[in-house]
């Protein structure tokens, strides 16, 4: 089993004609993801490389083609208009890849998904991947491999970094999800969290976090209390400045809050094994699996 | 972004928020001019920079006649000012507000930012006018009226009511707080602001309400939008470094250790950064090159990593997905051409390609240290040092 998406799901790409959008399309259908359509307003009639149906809208995609889940490449300027039309034509799972959305924008989508049934991964985020089912994502799939440990990230390259040493190790994933770099992202800690709980196959989960915000002391509350599987977590930015804002527009120390001690405090206080190296993560999970 | 206080009052003033008149000096002349238009008894002469605690640190003065603005204007103009946000190197002043003296019977505090956890923004209010808002929470978190913004339909007046009278306001009081606080969420909408503090914000003897102090931070992804906003940056605040790598789109940002790095992805960055401290050093900078790191952005980031005259060392490390490391490394050897390199450095490609990489630096038969794994790296950069 797999959390989100797996071999049945049917992906449309919003923004499939773009450079970045036609780029990993192209790599999603290479790793055997089942890519039913596009839309590209305008463009609809169209083929993608005589593959891939496009559309004008995302309503007539998923007429056409029953898809389910959705991944949007298109500039931040455009992108929550996006996110509500995915929304609007009963998408369950909306993958956001762009970054750059303006936060109030992002505030506005979060409210107004609450009330539909569309769950919205990122924005600024590298995908989902579920290793050998599907991959709905901008993230290198051949460094995954199927596997029980499930990944919730806001990051993406110490995404891989983390998939790598696992799968170096010998385990494999059962599905990665990146839940976006930015401050108000539609699917959190806790949410991810909750689907691997229901998760057969998941035997343990890496958490990810980094400097910014409360998620991770809000995560570390939660697994204290409703979270039976092992949890291994590592936090980027045990050496950021307070005040500057690290890459991601949701890394940032303010009025000394949402240091990487605090969150590490956090999280071994509700009895998680926190990697103080990054280098360390794909050692000490196959530590944990191996006992267990 | 950040800007200035009197950038802030400028913008508060065209929606309405109520702030002292005033206007900014570039010169003690002009400091005086400013003074004279605004006539009246009492002026303010505040030095403007990005950093709070001005006043302790000599940055804030009441004058009582125009030579006195003069005066105050002549000396602070210059001066490098140290406040505890500063640092100890300070900041030198360039730019003056010259304000009317303001006569205040009370003062509050009163913020808006944006709560991540609920994913919505929430007023602050505290009759602890003048205290950092960080001080009230840990000593009287009690003390912190928190009012929360259901985006969909805005902040209401209802809202701005219970915030009034939560800060014990009366009469003309509450009116008037009311408007300035419904405004001041306009004003913070419409601009995409982050953050904005009012502190202190000032009752008047005769029940005016009005920021004494204003801050206002601006969210990067939206100033697109704000062309007009984009326009106050004052580049004087900013790192030199900081703002010819951003030339380049490198997310840059200096620190005080003496390992050089270079790394695509924030994460991974900051994580690079503490296996470095780890290994038993400091990092020189984050540096960020992004997802299409090619030769130019190579180039680009040697030049600014190595301008840092604390770099001693350079830790390249690479994570490859769409990224190919052979490029990369290619990258690498041209701009170790191009660019003078003076420092040793350890480099770690790894994912997409690798191995060709790793190949194609050999051959290069330059003097990289090359590692296989984050933990030989960081391990190699720090010998190298030791």
């Amino acid at each position: 089993m797999s959390i989100l998406v797996d071999k049945t799901s049917r992906i449309v790409v919003q923004g499939i004609t773009g450079k970045e959008g036609s780029f990993h399309t192209m790599q999603m259908l290479e790793y055997g993801t089942r890519v039913v359509a596009g839309v590209t307003p305008g463009k609809g009639g169209q083929k993608f490389e005589n593959k891939v149906p496009i559309f004008n809208t995302v309503k007539e995609a998923v007429q056409k083609t029953k898809a389910n889940v959705s991944i949007i490449f298109v500039p931040p300027a455009f992108a929550a208009d996006a996110i509500y039309e995915a929304a609007d034509a009963g998408i369950a799972t909306v993958v956001c890849i762009s970054e750059g959305i303006p936060a109030m924008d992002m505030l506005k989508v979060y409210h107004y998904l609450k009330n539909t049934r569309t769950r919205l991964i990122g924005p600024n985020c590298p995908g989902i991947i579920s290793p050998g089912k599907c991959k709905v994502g901008i993230m290198p799939g051949f460094i995954h491999r199927e596997g029980k440990v499930g990944i919730i990230s806001r990051s993406g390259t110490l995404t891989y970094e983390a998939v790598d040493q696992i799968s170096r190790v010998g385990l494999g994933q059962s599905t990665c999800i990146g839940i976006g770099g930015d401050p108000v992202i539609g699917t959190r800690f806790i949410d991810a969290l909750e689907l691997f709980k229901n998760d057969k196959e998941t035997r343990a989960v890496v958490l990810i976090g980094e400097i910014g915000g409360t998620a991770e002391e809000e995560a570390a509350q939660w697994i204290k209390k409703y979270f039976k599987k092992p949890v291994v977590a590592f936090i980027a930015g045990q050496t950021a400045p307070p005040g500057r804002r690290m890459g991601h527009a949701g890394a940032i120390i303010s009025g000394g809050k949402g240091t990487a001690a605090e969150k590490m405090k956090a999280l071994k206080r509700a009895g998680i094994h926190v990697c103080k190296s990054p280098a360390d993560i794909g050692k000490t999970v196959a530590g944990i699996l191996k006992k267990s | 972004m950040n800007i200035h206080e009197y950038q802030a009052k400028e913008i508060l003033r065209t929606y309405q928020v109520d702030v002292p008149r005033g206007k900014v000096a570039f010169t003690p002349e002009e400091a005086e001019w400013n003074a004279r238009e605004l006539g009246g008894q009492v002026f303010v002469v505040k030095a403007q920079i990005h950093a709070g605690g001005r006043g302790k640190g000599g940055g804030v003065k009441i004058a009582r006649t125009l030579p006195e603005v003069k005066s105050f204007a002549s000396q602070m103009l210059g001066m490098k000012l140290v406040t505890h946000q500063t640092g100890p190197q300070g900041k030198m002043v360039q730019r003056l507000l010259i304000e009317e003296g303001i006569d205040i019977l009370k003062e509050l505090y009163l913020g808006i930012v944006l709560d991540r956890s609920v994913s919505k923004l929430v007023f602050m209010a505290s009759t602890e006018g003048g205290m950092e808002i960080e001080k009230v929470a840990a000593e009287k978190p009690q003390a912190i009226i928190k009012e929360y913004v259901d985006p969909q339909v805005g902040m209401q007046t209802f809202q701005a009511r219970k915030i009034a009278f939560g800060l014990g306001l009366s009469g003309d009081q509450i009116k008037n707080a009311v408007n300035f606080i419904l405004s001041l969420y306009q004003a913070f909408v419409e601009t995409d602001a982050s953050l904005a503090e009012i502190n202190p914000l000032v009752i008047t003897r005769d029940g005016r309400v009005l920021a004494l102090d204003a801050k206002m931070n601006f969210d990067d992804s939206a100033l697109f939008r704000h062309p007009d906003i984009l326009e106050m940056r004052d580049l004087h605040e900013e790192d030199p470094l900081e703002i010819e790598a951003s030339k380049f789109k490198l997310n840059y940002i200096k620190l005080d250790g003496d390992v050089g790095c270079m790394v695509n992805g924030a994460g991974l960055a900051m994580a690079t950064m503490d296996i470095i401290k780890l290994a038993g050093s400091m990092p020189a900078n984050f540096l960020d090159v992004g997802g299409g790191a090619n030769v130019e952005t190579v180039k680009n980031g040697f030049k600014i990593i190595l301008s840092d005259a604390n770099v001693k060392a350079v830790l390249i490390n690479i994570f490859g997905g769409i990224v190919r490391c052979d490029r990369v490394a290619q990258g690498i050897i041209e701009a170790a051409q191009s660019v003078k390199i003076h420092v040793p450095m350890v480099i770690r490609l790894a994912g997409t390609n690798a191995k060709e990489a790793a190949d194609l630096l050999r051959q290069s038969k330059m003097h990289f240290e090359v590692a296989e794994t984050l933990q030989e790296a960081a391990k190699k950069v720090v010998q190298i040092l030791h």
